[in-house]
């Protein structure tokens, strides 16, 4: 017990948490955007917005996190030159932030299909009958019923997300959970049991809310048919 | 039936395929403003196809069709304003799951029209007490039985204040009992002088608000005559085949 009294005298657990807690929100939030731009041109009756929004999710979906993440960081910004900001720390953290969203928005993206699977094609046909558009029609009758779907679905994409923001570290953000572990270890290396409990407990306490939360809502707002 | 003007709708050598299958064999139809066409057939005979083909729902291969004189557009802005005209009533009603009765009444003049909400919903509640749902507009399409569904689902293409309303088997998917409340909705319609194109096995509909019947099978127009003649004489074959099936009991 003393053991976690000492690292958390030493170290800011809460702070390290903070910082996953937020790259987590802004690239759920970015990520959600772009998934659904990339879902309405899957589902668009374009063939080349189809084409694209099909190559996007093949190639970033099977990618693996780690290596968008150091091309994020290491080939866009020393190599490139990109910069999100002249600030040194929130740069890396918004270079992070953009490579959890490149990479997620191609999970997003899959959920909503998902729940645009979930409508019934009456109900894109009823639209149209009327006179609405793809794009009103997409927008008032299928997606507002396909999100709703979708609920359940997004919550594996916003857990997995939230998990995946460790690897922020491989970008340079040097606070966050995954680098403070590590920092931890190589300073402590009698305190592994507590050190590993401390970051397992942290994210399962963070996470469990989120699939609570989200099994609840797509109960609450299931379409009734 | 009315013949002196242009036809409302007219079908010229039109052609469609699913596969091997030539559903719409060289059908050519007019169907005059203010006339109540009914199409039997048996399944399969291409009697939906036909109908879904008129607001395209179905493309087709070749042939023409045009609505008040307009060809029918291939797609885009055209072809939404076009469907704006045609009114569609579904086999499985899909009223829009996720708005209440009244909105699904009013979303059409308010998106497509460009109605004002308030006046857009005046209308869906006059349309509603017409075809006797009015004190269910605050409920969710699930909470209603299949025959008030279908009621409002023809509301919503009233709403539209169509040129032609399209009807693809409104009844087929209706408990008995609930077949009479929407076919005197449309018996109402008809009578009111609205162009209508009915996919139905309802006979007795055909008899008493039909103008002409259709009847299809594989993918043509086999006979086309007054209900009366139709039923008391048919001409073909097929038809006698498939009235001696239908009306036998």
């Amino acid at each position: 017990m003393e053991g976690f009294t000492a690292l958390f005298e030493q170290y800011d657990v809460v702070g390290a948490f903070w910082v996953n807690i937020q790259l987590a929100f802004w690239a759920a939030l970015w990520s959600l955007i772009l998934g659904t731009v990339l879902a309405l041109m899957r589902i668009s009756p374009i063939p080349s917005l189809q084409w694209f929004g099909t190559a996007y999710v093949n190639i970033f979906r099977n990618t693996p996190l780690t290596i968008i993440m150091v091309f994020g960081s290491l080939a866009l910004w020393s190599q490139l030159n990109v910069s999100l900001s002249s600030d040194f720390t929130t740069n890396f953290f918004r270079l992070a932030v953009l490579s959890l969203t490149v990479y997620h928005a191609a999970f997003f993206c899959e959920a909503i299909r998902s729940g645009v699977n979930t409508v019934p094609l009456g109900q894109a046909e009823a639209a149209r009958a009327i006179g609405l558009g793809f794009l009103p029609a997409a927008r008032i009758i299928i997606m507002p019923q396909a999100f709703r779907g979708a609920i359940a679905p997004m919550g594996n994409v916003l857990i997995a997300l939230v998990k995946n923001t460790t690897v922020a570290a491989t970008a340079g953000v040097a606070v966050e959970t995954s680098s403070t572990m590590k920092t931890m270890i190589e300073f402590y290396p009698n305190l592994m049991t507590q050190i590993f409990l401390t970051f397992a407990i942290g994210y399962v306490i963070i996470v469990i809310p989120i699939g609570l939360l989200t099994t609840w809502a797509s109960k609450k707002l299931a379409v009734a048919r | 039936m009315p013949e002196s003007a242009a036809p409302l709708v007219s079908l010229k050598n039109v052609n469609k395929h699913f596969g091997d299958l030539h559903v719409l064999q060289n059908i050519n139809l007019d169907i005059a403003r203010g006339e109540v066409v009914v199409v039997i057939g048996p399944s399969g005979s291409g009697k939906s196809t036909l109908c879904r083909a008129i607001n395209r729902l179905e493309t087709i291969d070749d042939g023409e069709i045009t609505v008040d004189g307009a060809v029918l557009p291939a797609e885009g802005k055209a072809l939404a304003k076009l469907r704006a005209d045609v009114g569609m009533v579904f086999q499985s009603f899909n009223l829009f799951a996720h708005k209440s009765i009244v909105d699904n009444v009013a979303l059409g003049p308010v998106k497509v029209r460009r109605s004002k909400p308030a006046e857009a919903k005046k209308l869906a509640m006059e349309l509603l007490e017409r075809v006797g749902v009015a004190n269910q507009a605050n409920k969710l399409p699930a909470q209603l039985s299949g025959g008030q569904q279908q009621r409002v689902a023809i509301a919503r293409a009233l709403a539209m204040k169509p040129k032609v309303m399209l009807f693809d088997e409104p009844t087929s998917a209706l408990d008995p009992e609930m077949i009479n409340e929407v076919l005197d909705t449309m018996v109402g319609l008809a009578k009111e002088g609205m162009t209508m194109v009915v996919v139905t096995h309802e006979m007795g509909f055909a008899r008493k608000a039909a103008d002409r019947v259709i009847f299809m099978a594989d993918g043509q127009i086999i006979e086309e005559a007054t209900p009366e003649e139709f039923f008391t004489h048919p001409k073909s074959d097929r038809a006698k085949d498939f009235l001696g099936k239908i009306l036998s009991h």
